[in-house]
């Protein structure tokens, strides 16, 4: 019930036109039934000569332009009569579609921004645990399954219910008999459809699995061509594929003969039904209980009926689906977003910070900081070492306030971080993240993106800072080359470069490197540190690296194990002392005494 | 390597794109027979029932006499079963047809995929392979099926029906029919127009879902950047376009039923008007006049099915070539038939034919170009001894990877040649050369599945103690015992749980696994921590002892200990020798790793 206010929700704006869609397709209805019984008439009292019973309106109308004789003189009327109530048919049956579509689109439309911007509110812990896959597929599949069942769905259970309503009433006044006769099959089929497609979800469903196993094996063989051809594992993959494809194409054609076993009965009952009205009907004409027009109106009249409301079951077995999308939306909508307050604190950040006793950890684990305390000046470098799992990562997300620490304090100029907005210390924390992410569009705009009035120069300078201007003009298309396209793949390193140099346009007095130069040759690391150090005038900086050689010269080094501060203090001073950054310093420093020894 | 360009299909009709994609459907050949039977039966039938109804009001109705009607309703029920039998065997033989060729054509398609070379996937996204293997040949299969069935269908249907009508009363059915031939144009015009509406729709619902998946993926990066807004505002210029698209599209086809049931209510107004006529002047029985109002009513309904066949044709058509520049594409690296008689393809492994490999490897003039005609290697030349462990250093682009990919065949040279173990590598099969390599990327790619499956791709034979002896080795054992449910642990999604790191250990291990005689590691090890970098450093040593091996690396340590160091620069060897030895000789390679260490002293900072 929830869901379906929600959905009432999203229909905001668009319930009006949403309603004159479902009546317009009463009125088509009400017109395209009119029709029939314009025949019945024109054959049996125009161009027959049975006595004509029709309500007082058309009675009077037809007396005042002349009567049936005229009529029957002028037969172009009756058939000018037939075209143009096909015509009124036809205008709401328009209307139908485009106010519906309208209603639709709209609503859909508002579906999916909300959730995509709801997607960008929720917490930085939300998107590292969240299942990529699955939520793509809410977005996309589920609003459109919503969209298809406002769009076309509903309005079609509409045009059953009006449809199987106004025949209901005709038949049973032209003659009840014929129309109980008439009726008969329309629950039978009604429940045979609904019972039928409730039994075949799940064979659907196997067959749309077996679909997405088949083009699982094809992606992952497509993405890694590489393994499989170093392997000689051909064979292997053509019979893994064989196998979903084999499944797929047996489990669909298993779902199509049932689809025919479906049609084929119901087509049974449906021409029967058919059969008996005729052959009853023409009984009865016979032997004088109906006209000949009531015959015709009965048998045009059981046509229509029988499609709509075969239709009907399978609707309404789809209903389900929407209501399952509905929820997996609503589900993506309930999740709180990150909190936003507004009176929080917009200071002038310098770069002075202060760790006091702050602890952290991730919902139940143990700590993943703990009792961690420092303090960096403004203008200082300091660089973060650890193994994978230490807390590195941890601690510089939360001068972003990416998380929020549980206790203890940070002060950036002496301000509590917590007092200050969120969106106010991310644009003043420059943070490169570990695998950053680029979009797909030029690497111009990729660099621009945090500072979209940046102009040229600022990103051939940040590019340039970033030891990247030289390969990006190498690349054919320069800064305009779009990230993604093949042909120009990006190397790790590229990708890590392009990011630093999206990071530096800002000029953020904090700048936070979070192993963001790992998968940079030493020498380029060495060329961005130096063109770094020549452009940053004050500018706090965080370094967390595995390589001694990037973080020897920082001003402070802290080591960080299970969360806890172990060693501090500058490299001169840390070699000195027995500990992970000596042993990393020996392993990597092994080679340079070797060297020196071969010299 | 230029960017990949879509080829551009003309839209015309071309029999020559239909006559090669039937060549691969003959075993389909009956089917469609039957099944095009099988319509003109069913049209059949849908025709005779108002004409039965016909008999009925003219034999029974009119002159008030019941006599046979219980004959009458034998009849009706023979063809009721009749139709009825022929709707089951058209749906489930129509779905045959359909799901056969979707088979055979992605089964082809595939194999080809396993023979194609890497020049092909470097110059063609995934995702239009992907989107030629599912969509293309799902359109394909359902045209070709369903197209035939509402076509036939269509056809009888349409023709019977004016024949019958010509027949009952030829002048009425003249001046009746005269609404066909504008229904027909007016249809294919809505079909197209509509059909390219939706084309524009469905494009756009790409671009949305491709905006979502990056929105999603994207969204930390986001959050650093503090853009929330602007990309809100980029997305909802593309919800708004999509609003205005699929309206337009659903308003043409609102439009189109409409005017083609006015059109088709202005043939029934006729037939009424002029029958009525003909019935008051006793010129036409009741009976006629029915069936006419009627028939002119059905008329509608195999025009619009026929003017979607004739549109999607055109569609299916565009994936016809698509799907056959696929099937057809030649791999430019293959081998030779009599090689093939030898050794075996990759489906038929001749491996009793198979020589022992020893692992020397020579380039004899290689010269290696890409298509663009840009030369990576210039009359190559390099001799590597069975056993030997060769590092390759030198910036991007520099050509190490092409040395490799060369040794591999996943190129071949474009002029000279390599030669294995004193043979041009042509001369024997590919699957040959590949069962002797273990390759480990920089980027390593696992399949969904378990970590034991991963490991075990390397070989089949594998036992659990030969894998968990290679984790051992590669230092992985550790961290995989760790995980909840050990080397039963799903990587794919829930794999994102392990690091780059870790996967590399893990595709390490796998190449291990298949106990290769040449072993490549490019970048291997660069996102493993030092410390663990330097625990398994001896057992590379150890790993590579025997083979021949390749090494690309920045990590300086992971490299010392090769046999010989080359250095490459623009496709040239211009350094080589051991580490000492280019220590001593203080050129690009000593310059390269003393920088760090002796400007680091300097100090920055």
């Amino acid at each position: 019930m929830n869901r379906l206010k929600l959905l009432w929700k999203f229909m905001k704006g668009n319930r009006l036109i949403y309603i004159g869609a479902v009546l317009s397709i009463g009125l088509a209805t009400f017109a395209s039934i009119i029709n029939p019984l314009v025949l019945k008439v024109s054959i049996d009292s125009v161009i027959g000569d049975k006595a004509l019973k029709a309500p007082s309106i058309v009675m009077n109308s037809i007396n005042k332009i002349g009567g049936i004789d005229f009529l029957e003189n002028n037969l172009w009327i009756s058939a000018i009569v037939l075209v143009i109530l096909t015509m009124i048919q036809g205008i709401f049956l328009y209307f139908k579609g485009k106010w519906s579509a309208q209603a639709a689109e709209s609503i859909a439309k508002n579906i999916r921004e909300s959730v995509y911007d709801h997607l960008q509110h929720q917490p930085y812990d939300y998107h590292v645990k969240s299942e990529t896959g699955d939520l793509i597929q809410r977005c996309t599949s589920d609003v459109d399954t919503i969209r298809r069942f406002l769009a076309i769905q509903f309005v079609e259970i509409g045009r059953a219910i009006f449809m199987i309503s106004f025949v209901a009433i005709i038949m049973f006044s032209l003659n009840v008999k014929m129309a109980l006769i008439s009726m008969a099959v329309v629950p039978i089929i009604f429940a045979f459809s609904v019972i039928f497609f409730l039994k075949v979800k799940k064979a659907f469903k196997l067959s749309d699995e077996s679909e997405a196993e088949m083009s699982t094996v094809l992606q992952e063989n497509l993405s890694g061509v590489r393994v499989v051809r170093a392997f000689s594992k051909e064979k292997f993959e053509i019979d893994k594929f064989e196998e979903k494809n084999e499944n797929y194409r047996y489990l669909t054609y298993k779902l199509i003969r049932l689809l025919a076993g479906y049609w084929a009965l119901s087509d049974l009952l449906c021409l029967i039904q058919i059969g008996s009205v005729l052959i009853l009907g023409v009984y009865w004409a016979t032997t004088g209980a109906i006209t000949l027009g009531t015959l015709v109106v009965f048998t045009s009249y059981e046509g229509m009926l029988l499609w709509p409301v075969r239709q009907l079951g399978r609707i309404l077995t789809d209903l389900g689906k929407s209501l399952v999308s509905l929820e997996r939306i609503g589900e993506i909508l309930d999740e709180p977003r990150e909190e936003i307050e507004s009176n929080e604190l917009t200071p002038e950040i310098k770069g002075n910070i202060k760790f006091e006793n702050v602890s952290f950890s991730y919902e139940n684990d143990n700590k993943t900081l703990d009792n961690i305390s420092f303090e960096v000046n403004k203008g200082e470098t300091i660089a973060i070492m650890g193994q994978t799992g230490s807390g590195k990562s941890s601690l510089v997300h939360l001068l972003a306030r990416l998380y929020e620490y549980n206790s203890g304090s940070i002060k950036i100029d002496g301000i509590e971080l917590k007092n200050i907005q969120k969106k106010w210390i991310r644009k003043h924390v420059g943070i490169v993240l570990q695998e950053p992410f680029l979009f797909s569009r030029s690497i111009k705009d990729n660099i621009s993106l945090a500072k979209l009035e940046a102009k040229e120069a600022e990103i051939i300078e940040s590019a340039r800072v970033a030891a990247i201007h030289n390969v990006i003009e190498d690349f054919e298309r320069g800064y305009d080359t779009k990230v993604g396209e093949k042909g120009v793949t990006l190397s790790g390193g590229q990708k890590q470069r392009i990011a630093i140099a999206r990071t530096l346009i800002n000029n953020s007095p904090i700048l936070i490197f979070d192993d963001s130069l790992s998968a940079v040759d030493t020498e380029t690391d060495l060329a961005i540190r130096k063109a770094l150090e020549k452009r940053k005038s004050g500018v706090t900086t965080f370094i967390i690296s595995h390589r001694v050689s990037t973080i020897a010269g920082a001003d402070k080094i802290i080591v960080l194990e299970n969360g806890k501060i172990v060693q501090s203090g500058n490299h001169e001073e840390l070699i000195k002392r027995k500990g992970l950054y000596k042993r990393v310093w020996t392993i990597q420093n092994s080679l340079e005494t070797e060297m020196d020894k071969i010299v | 390597m230029t960017g990949f360009k879509e080829q551009e299909y003309n839209n015309d009709f071309d029999l020559g794109v239909w006559k090669q994609i039937f060549k691969y459907m003959k075993k389909y050949k009956k089917y469609l027979i039957m099944l095009g039977f099988i319509m003109v039966s069913v049209a059949g039938i849908d025709i005779i029932f108002p004409l039965m109804t016909r008999r009925a009001i003219d034999n029974y109705v009119v002159p008030g006499n019941i006599d046979g009607l219980g004959r009458f309703a034998i009849i009706y029920g023979v063809l009721i079963i009749i139709q009825v039998i022929n709707v089951w065997a058209f749906i489930a033989l129509a779905g045959k047809v359909e799901m056969g060729i979707q088979y055979d054509i992605r089964k082809l398609g595939f194999k080809k995929l396993q023979e194609l070379s890497f020049t092909y996937y470097d110059k063609t996204p995934t995702g239009w392979i992907m989107a030629r293997m599912t969509s293309d040949v799902r359109r394909l299969g359902e045209t070709i099926s369903w197209g035939l069935v509402d076509s036939a269908w269509g056809l009888t249907f349409m023709s019977g029906i004016a024949v019958v009508l010509l027949i009952l009363n030829f002048k009425l059915a003249l001046i009746t029919l005269t609404v066909v031939p504008i229904l027909a144009m007016l249809s294919i015009y809505f079909q197209k127009k509509i059909l390219k509406a939706y084309r524009d729709v469905r494009k756009i619902n790409s671009q949305i879902t491709g905006s979502f998946s990056e929105g999603i993926s994207g969204a930390k990066t986001t959050k650093t950047l503090v853009r929330e807004e602007e990309n809100l505002n980029e997305f909802k210029d593309l919800t708004g376009n999509m609003r205005l698209v699929s309206i337009r599209a659903a308003i043409f086809s609102a439009l189109f039923l409409p005017i083609v049931l006015t059109l088709g209510s202005i043939g029934t107004g006729l037939a009424l008007w002029f029958g009525g006529k003909g019935v008051l002047t006793d010129t036409i029985s009741y009976g006629t006049l029915v069936a006419f109002l009627s028939y002119t009513a059905l008329f509608f309904e195999p025009v619009r099915e026929l003017a979607r066949v004739f549109a999607e044709l055109q569609a299916a058509q565009a994936s016809a070539e698509r799907v056959l520049s696929l099937v057809e594409m030649e791999p430019t690296i293959k081998d030779r038939e009599d090689v093939i008689e030898k050794y075996g393809d990759i489906l038929h492994a001749k491996d009793e034919n198979w020589e022992d490999i020893k692992g020397d490897i020579e380039y004899r003039n290689v010269t290696f170009k890409y298509e663009s005609g840009e030369k990576v290697l210039d009359n190559f030349n390099l001799n590597i001894r069975a056993g030997e462990t060769i590092a390759l250093v030198g910036e991007t682009g520099s050509g190490k990877s092409t040395i490799v990919n060369l040794a591999c065949r996943f190129y071949e040279p474009s002029e000279g040649e390599v030669l294995i173990d004193g043979i041009d590598y042509r001369e024997r099969s590919l699957p040959w050369l590949h069962s002797n390599i273990g390759y480990v990327l920089q980027s390593p790619h696992l399949f969904s599945g378990t970590i034991i499956e991963n490991i075990r791709y390397g070989s089949k034979n594998a036992t659990e103690m030969d894998v968990i002896r290679a984790a051992k080795l590669v230092n992985a054992h550790e961290f995989i015992t760790k995980l909840e449910k050990g080397y039963d642990t799903q990587v794919g999604e829930g794999g994102g749980k392990l690091s780059t790191g870790q996967k590399q250990l893990i595709s390490f291990a796998r190449a291990i696994v298949s106990n290769p005689k040449i072993f490549v590691l490019d970048e291997a090890t660069s996102s493993i921590d030092t410390e663990t970098e330097k625990k398994i450093q001896d057992a590379i040593q150890k790993v590579l002892k025997g083979r021949t091996s390749f090494i690309i690396a920045h990590r300086l340590s992971t490299i010392v200990n090769s046999d010989r160091i080359l250095v490459v620069k623009k496709g040239k060897i211009v350094e080589e020798g051991t580490h000492k030895q280019l220590i001593q000789n203080r050129g690009y390679y000593y310059n390269l790793y003393t920088n760090q260490f002796k400007e680091e002293k300097v100090s920055l900072y």
